[in-house]
């Protein structure tokens, strides 16, 4: 028996427990909040964002390789692909691109442009330098240090994530570059 | 019903949340943590209430405000209402939720008793908040109770008691949704 293909973002979406974004939305939105009352300063709350993002992905994975049932990535291209149009939908039901590829194909943006995660946000200017959303790349970091550490998966790239950020004046993109630095070829 | 995501965003971001307050930033000072994250539930509860009511005329009494807290609100929030409402009418409520699904989605390590009380800090601080901009201030607390399994089989009670302060000295209160 043919084993099953690997399902499409919305199909997963579709079958996954949901609930209401806004508070989703506003969970975030009061966590980043607080986390600039106790920090203060910017850096250190971008650097919170993404570790607790980080923790969030490590485990996440789990449930997306478990739901999506993609096959082994066999670049970094695909990998790229495949967390944008599965990993972003199936759970913030709504896909990425991926667009801005370098020439040697290691460096990439995912942008996403209809974020829940900025639904009614608006930074003052208190907050510049703010990577209101860094826990999205803190997520993909984790996600993908999980995959790359498995043995039986040689071509596996390893990440660094070089910019993220909100545009400030764009608030509905979100834009992250993903650099490979290494790819086993 | 409007955008939606899927609920281990939901899950992952509270369990990280909870984890990251008592762990990182307030790890040896438990009650700070608590009030951080009763603070972060403040806010949500707070916008959350402010949404859900733009429609609505106010509500007539607080009663009606604590109605809405258990039927709408809790709907908007869970899928489900508050199943079971208790009052002595004298300011003192009990919100009892027999499934409470962030509690029967948590894993198993962080059922532990401390980690539990702490994540509970979270929804208390929705309903404080949400009651807060009905103006009705209050002081809430939460307790689970696990029921033998041949009533609830492997759900969590959460039962939320909530103090408003201003209903004490008021006469009747029925209590009953």
């Amino acid at each position: 028996m043919a084993p099953a293909g690997p399902r499409s973002g919305d199909a997963i979406f579709a079958s996954v427990e949901r609930v209401n974004a806004e508070l989703f939305t506003l969970t975030y939105g009061a966590i980043v909040r607080q986390l600039l009352t106790d920090l203060e300063e910017v850096d250190e709350v971008n650097k919170q964002l993404d570790q607790m993002g980080y923790n969030i992905g490590i485990r996440l994975v789990d449930e997306f390789l478990a739901k999506s049932n993609v096959s082994r990535c066999v670049d970094f291209k695909e990998t790229a692909e495949v967390s944008a149009k599965v990993g972003f939908k199936m759970f913030l039901g709504v896909g990425a691109s991926v667009t801005n590829w370098d020439a040697e194909g290691t460096c990439c943006s995912i942008v996403l442009e209809d974020n829940p995660l900025v639904d009614f946000v608006e930074l003052p200017d208190t907050c510049q330098g703010l990577y209101y959303c860094n826990v999205l790349s803190g997520v993909i970091r984790g996600a993908l240090e999980m995959v790359s550490v498995c043995p039986p998966m040689p071509l596996s790239p390893s990440l660094f994530i070089v910019f993220l950020g909100l545009l400030t004046s764009l608030p509905c993109l979100f834009d992250v570059y993903i650099c490979s630095l290494e790819l086993p070829f | 019903m409007g955008r939606e995501v899927s609920e281990s965003c939901i899950d992952s971001l509270l369990t990280e949340m909870v984890s990251s307050y008592c762990n990182r930033f307030y790890a040896n000072k438990p009650e700070l943590a608590a009030r951080r994250i009763e603070a972060i539930g403040y806010q949500v509860g707070h916008q959350l209430s402010e949404r859900y009511t733009m429609e609505r005329p106010r509500f007539s009494d607080h009663l009606e405000a604590i109605k809405f807290i258990c039927k709408d609100f809790w709907s908007e929030l869970f899928k489900k209402q508050i199943d079971n409402l208790k009052t002595n009418h004298r300011g003192t409520f009990v919100l009892q939720d027999n499934r409470f699904r962030w509690l029967a989605r948590m894993s198993a390590e962080s059922k532990a008793a401390q980690a539990m009380s702490m994540y509970l800090y979270f929804p208390c601080g929705i309903i404080r908040g949400a009651l807060s901009n009905l103006g009705i201030p209050c002081a809430v607390s939460a307790d689970i109770s696990n029921l033998p399994a041949c009533e609830y089989p492997e759900s969590y009670v959460l039962c939320v008691v909530m103090h408003a302060c201003s209903l004490c000295s008021n006469g009747h209160c029925h209590g009953q949704l």
